[in-house]
């Protein structure tokens, strides 16, 4: 019995629907091209959540479906970021840089040219010349490239080094929160060549766009995340659901089992990892763009560990799970931070959300792992009557697979 | 010039009455000698002044001293009236006045006195004459001063003085100083070179900074150039190659600054004088549009040059050729090669031996550094390798720990004391802290591992931000008592301060209780036999719940204490904890887990590794910081499972 694709699948089809009603919605209900009910900046929101819903969605392939729980995901939705930015910040300046120079009474040569552009990003930081990394970034295509080698290549040396040497389970987590904090101290200097905790800035103006409006960009931006996260989720949904999908679940359950199969189980995870990682940076550089900001803060070892929240509150293991709990928490997130929640008044002490909203999805996650393993995406079990096996009763002893005291009695 | 008067200064030293020597001049009073020299005295010029001030340095009378004291400090004047020397000082309504012969003359309106105003120049030749009397003075403490001075400011002109004061020096101490100060004057200026060179090799071996002040304007040296084939004058260091020791740049430079080469042209300027001569739209016949290349512009700069309209300057080419045309030295100011090179020698031996104390003390600070990393993993070492409990949360008991330090000196002010009980108390309340979450929260997931890391990472965001609602963002002090101030310091370069001594003697009283807790306790068999087999641990009556329970409680309360300890240093703030957690399970992990000597292996490396890049590179602690994970990182490429790997069927999976 051969089943298709999308019968494997039946969420596929309902995402893309719903997703496109989404779009389609916002379009519509905004200032650029409908009926101005939503702001620009709101959209830049949703844009914005899209795009770390596509970045959800890689961290449940590489944490839900193979069972690697990788802390280091944000720092590669960074990496795409910057070298996304970069392009931005350099073509920018040089349209400024060359606006100024045409003033004087010689044409400008290439190198003054570089020497202006060096001098307005890297003033900041005490420098005037164009560090070695800037090598292709007056270039769109060579750098739109990078936003995928990058990362990839990152990806792939790191995950080879670690998955070789069999580092795995909690190990592998601890040792990719320590990449990703290598790599944020490491863009902290100044003279890492990115303009240390400076950042790039500014990356909200698309260089040859100068005269459209920012209510545009917007838009075309929601629309560009979208097809993104459409694409994603259908290549995501296509990775996991054939005998490739069969086996990265058989390594989440049993990497020893899978091993003695005869599969390469490294090969499996570095090529996930390495995905994931590519999947993360294009999030990324669609993510940067529309914050307008970047700098190393956003890789902190706390901003993937978000990510895997994220991904637990939405369900893990489910792809539309992954992507419900990105926009659930985030949204939620940026209004309860964003200081619109209500403070509830106690009488003798006034619950500040900006202040407590922490405390509280701390203490929800907590809940979430202890409580309701599947998270939010639990809730389309039970509307659809599935469930999990009752184990009634508490475990007999503290071994593994221990019997439940009811099926002791059977 | 200076020199020439020094040395008729010292010409007539040997006339001076030294102590206990017999008086060889005949018996001339100061006065006598400032009424003779009226004119000179009057209006002295630092040139002509010398042989009066020599001549009254070597009159033998005690007055001298104090008319040339007089005099430097603008205290001799003239009165009007008589034109009669007078020593003067201030009193309640004018002058009151000395005669030279130290005699009273009662007072004087300012207006009746012409003061005396010796510039500088003069000055500093009284100066090194009163030196001579301060050296050979009765009262030690000017002695001293004396001495001092001449260290801080020493010159060439001091050293006979210097050397004549020696023998007569009763203190010992003084004495020492005397003659280690004279050798430090002789191997700058004593004329001999033999004598120099002797006097740089008795330093051999020595450490001081003195020694190294005076050893290196005698190894400074200036950078000098000369065409191919002449022979350069002076003492030459060392030859420079234009590219690796100079830049080409920093070489014509040279070059235009001995006139050996004419100016080299800015790329500024070259633009600014092309600019200054566009002609229709053109420069030298070049069109505008086509001067947007470099070598255009040089182009156009030569027909200009060719033209007469511009001055004749160097382009990149002719640079480059110049500067292959000639020679590049770096001269030392010391024109004796001999002396140099002794110098030399003996800075190269100061050199090493800095250099190992600068180890030993860089030694010391990764031994702190190691306990540090020691004391915060040490707790983890326990939860998170004895019990395989990932705890995110661990940084934040840290914190608490702290934070209850702090809250504790809030209510005893004594330091000693508050320290005393804020230590078992930052125990207990981690203790209880970590004894809540095992029971609510760990407990459950013990079969889950990567959900224990998220939930108890839930934890310790919320821990975070409630630390910070209650105590704001600002971070709060956390004494120490006196007694642990300062720093126990070897010599002028090796020093640790005591709060480190105190954290590494905490350390390791931590390792020694948690090798007696593990090895020589009930509770310690218990733990090791519940995590190596709980179920036959249950069997044989231990109750496994109840040792999982103590066990993370005791790790957690060992971090509260360690937690103390880290803010004794550090500033408490909400994100204490933050900035510990990754190294300490670093700490674990590449010591190798389940084994506290792994631990301590750790701590050790990851401690002088840190300090050792930050040596290498000491301006960036980040830096430092990002190449030790990437180090950490590639070792366990190499060990897996740390430096002391379980073995067998413990190592479990």
């Amino acid at each position: 019995m051969t089943r298709t694709y999308l019968s494997r699948n039946p969420s596929v089809l309902w995402f893309l629907l719903i997703l496109s009603l989404f779009t389609l919605g916002v379009t519509v209900l905004s200032e650029a091209y409908g009926v101005a009910f939503l702001s620009t900046s709101f959209i830049k929101t949703l844009g914005k959540t899209l795009c770390l819903c596509l970045a959800a969605l890689a961290m449940d392939l590489i944490w839900g479906y193979a069972g690697i729980l990788s802390l280091g995901h944000m720092a590669f939705f960074a990496l795409g970021g910057y070298m996304i930015g970069m392009w931005l910040m350099y073509a920018r300046t040089e349209g400024i840089v060359i606006t100024a120079l045409s003033n004087e009474a010689l044409p400008a040569t290439a190198q003054e040219i570089q020497n202006g552009i060096a001098a307005q990003i890297f003033g900041v930081v005490g420098a005037s010349e164009l560090p070695p990394v800037w090598g292709f970034a007056h270039s769109l295509p060579l750098q739109l490239m990078l936003v995928v080698l990058v990362p990839g290549v990152l990806a792939l040396v790191f995950g080879w080094l670690a998955f070789r040497s069999r580092v795995t389970g909690v190990y592998l987590s601890i040792l990719t929160q320590a990449m990703t904090l290598a790599l944020a101290l490491y863009l902290f200097q100044n003279d890492s060549g990115l303009r240390g905790n400076n950042g790039l800035s500014g990356l909200q103006n698309i260089p040859g766009l100068d005269g459209v409006s920012q209510d545009l960009i917007s838009v075309w931006f929601l629309w560009a995340s979208a097809f993104a996260l459409g694409l994603g989720y259908l290549l995501v949904a296509w990775v996991v659901s054939g005998k490739f999908g069969s086996v990265i679940r058989a390594i989440r359950d049993d990497e020893a089992r899978v091993r003695f199969l005869g599969y390469s189980v490294e090969g499996y995870k570095l090529f996930v990892f390495t995905l994931t990682a590519i999947i993360a940076a294009i999030a990324g550089a669609l993510y940067y763009p529309q914050a307008g900001i970047i700098n190393p803060a956003e890789l902190a070892p706390i901003a993937s560990i978000y990510l895997a929240v994220w991904v637990a509150i939405g369900g893990r293991g489910r792809l539309y799970g992954a992507v419900i709990g990105a926009a659930f928490v985030s949204l939620l997130s940026s209004w309860f931070t964003g200081g619109r929640a209500p403070s509830i008044n106690l009488g003798f002490y006034t619950i500040n959300w900006v202040d407590w909203w922490l405390i509280l999805l701390g203490l929800s996650f907590v809940g979430v792992t202890l409580f309701a393993p599947k998270g939010i995406g639990g809730l389309f079990d039970l509307w659809q009557g599935l469930r999990s096996p009752d184990r009634k009763g508490a475990t007999l002893g503290p071994d593994d697979g221990s019997l439940m005291e009811k099926e002791a009695k059977e | 010039m200076r020199a020439a008067l020094a040395a008729l200064v010292l010409a007539l030293l040997p006339l001076l009455p030294l102590a206990g020597g017999a008086q060889t001049s005949p018996p001339v009073t100061a006065a006598a000698i400032v009424e003779d020299n009226r004119a000179q005295i009057e209006k002295p010029s630092r040139q002509t002044i010398g042989p009066v001030i020599a001549a009254l340095a070597a009159s033998g009378d005690p007055q001298a001293t104090a008319i040339l004291q007089a005099w430097a400090n603008r205290g001799l004047g003239v009165r009007k009236s008589d034109g009669v020397f007078v020593l003067i000082s201030d009193s309640a309504d004018g002058y009151a006045l000395r005669l030279l012969d130290g005699s009273d003359a009662g007072t004087a309106p300012r207006a009746d006195i012409t003061e005396l105003r010796p510039n500088s120049g003069v000055r500093g030749v009284i100066a090194t004459a009163l030196v001579q009397f301060q050296l050979n003075d009765p009262d030690p403490a000017r002695r001293a001063a004396a001495l001092t001075t001449i260290a801080r400011d020493p010159a060439p002109e001091l050293l006979e003085p210097l050397r004549a004061s020696i023998e007569a020096e009763s203190d010992p101490a003084l004495r020492a100083q005397k003659d280690r100060l004279n050798r430090l004057l002789t191997l700058r200026f004593d004329p001999d070179a033999a004598t120099r060179i002797a006097a740089v090799e008795s330093f051999s071996g020595d450490l001081g900074l003195d020694l190294r002040a005076a050893l290196n304007p005698l190894l400074a040296t200036t950078r000098r150039a000369a065409p191919l084939g002449t022979p350069i004058e002076g003492n030459i260091a060392r030859d420079l190659e234009p590219g690796s020791d100079l830049t080409e740049v920093e070489a014509y430079d040279l070059l235009v600054a001995a006139d050996l080469a004419p100016a080299r042209l800015t790329t500024a300027e070259l633009k600014a004088s092309l600019a200054a001569n566009i002609v229709g739209g053109a420069v030298a016949g070049i069109p505008l549009a086509d001067l947007n290349s470099q070598s255009a512009r040089n182009r156009a700069y030569t027909l200009l040059e060719e033209a007469g309209t511009v001055p004749v300057a160097a382009t990149d080419e002719e640079v480059t050729q110049i500067v292959a045309g000639h020679r590049f030295v770096e001269t030392y100011s010391e024109p004796d090669p001999a002396v140099t090179s002794a110098a030399q020698d003996v800075l190269t031996g100061i050199e090493v031996k800095l250099a190992s104390m600068q180890v030993a003390d860089l030694a010391l600070d990764a031994l702190s550094l190691a306990s540090i990393y020691f004391l915060a993993a040490i707790g983890l070492a326990i939860t998170f390798g004895v019990m395989r409990v990932i705890n995110m949360a661990h940084g934040e008991f840290i914190m608490m720990g702290a934070y209850t330090g702090y809250v504790v000196q809030l209510f005893i002010p004594n330091y000693t004391l508050s320290l005393i009980v804020a230590l078992p108390l930052a125990f207990a309340v981690t203790f209880a802290a970590g004894v809540a979450m095992e029971r609510l929260v760990i407990r459950h997931l013990y079969k889950r591992p990567l959900e224990t890391l998220l939930a108890t990472f839930g934890i310790s965001i919320a821990l975070q931000q409630l630390a910070k609602n209650i105590f704001g963002t600002q971070a709060r002090p956390l004494t120490s008592p006196a007694w642990l101030d300062g720093a126990l310091s070897f010599n002028d370069i090796v020093s640790i301060s005591y709060i480190r001594v105190a954290i590494f003697v905490l350390a390791l009283v931590f390792l020694l209780f948690f090798l007696w807790l593990m090895k020589r306790t009930r509770l310690g068999l218990e733990v090791r036999a519940v995590t190596q087999n709980p179920s036959m641990a249950a069997s044989m009556g231990i109750n496994p719940d109840r040792i999982n329970m103590l066990t993370f409680g005791l790790g957690s309360g060992i971090a509260g204490i360690a937690g103390i300890a880290i803010g004794l240093f550090a500033k408490v703030t909400s994100e204490l904890g933050n900035d510990y957690i990754v190294q300490s399970f670093m700490t674990v992990v590449v010591g190798g887990v389940g084994n506290i000597w792994g631990t301590l292996a750790g701590a050790l490396m990851i401690g002088t590794l840190q300090k050792g890049i930050e040596f290498l590179n000491p301006s960036n602690t980040l830096a430092a910081q990002t190449y030790m994970i990437l180090f950490i990182i590639l070792f366990i490429q190499f060990r897996p499972r740390g430096i002391i790997a379980l073995k067998g069927r413990a190592a479990g999976d």
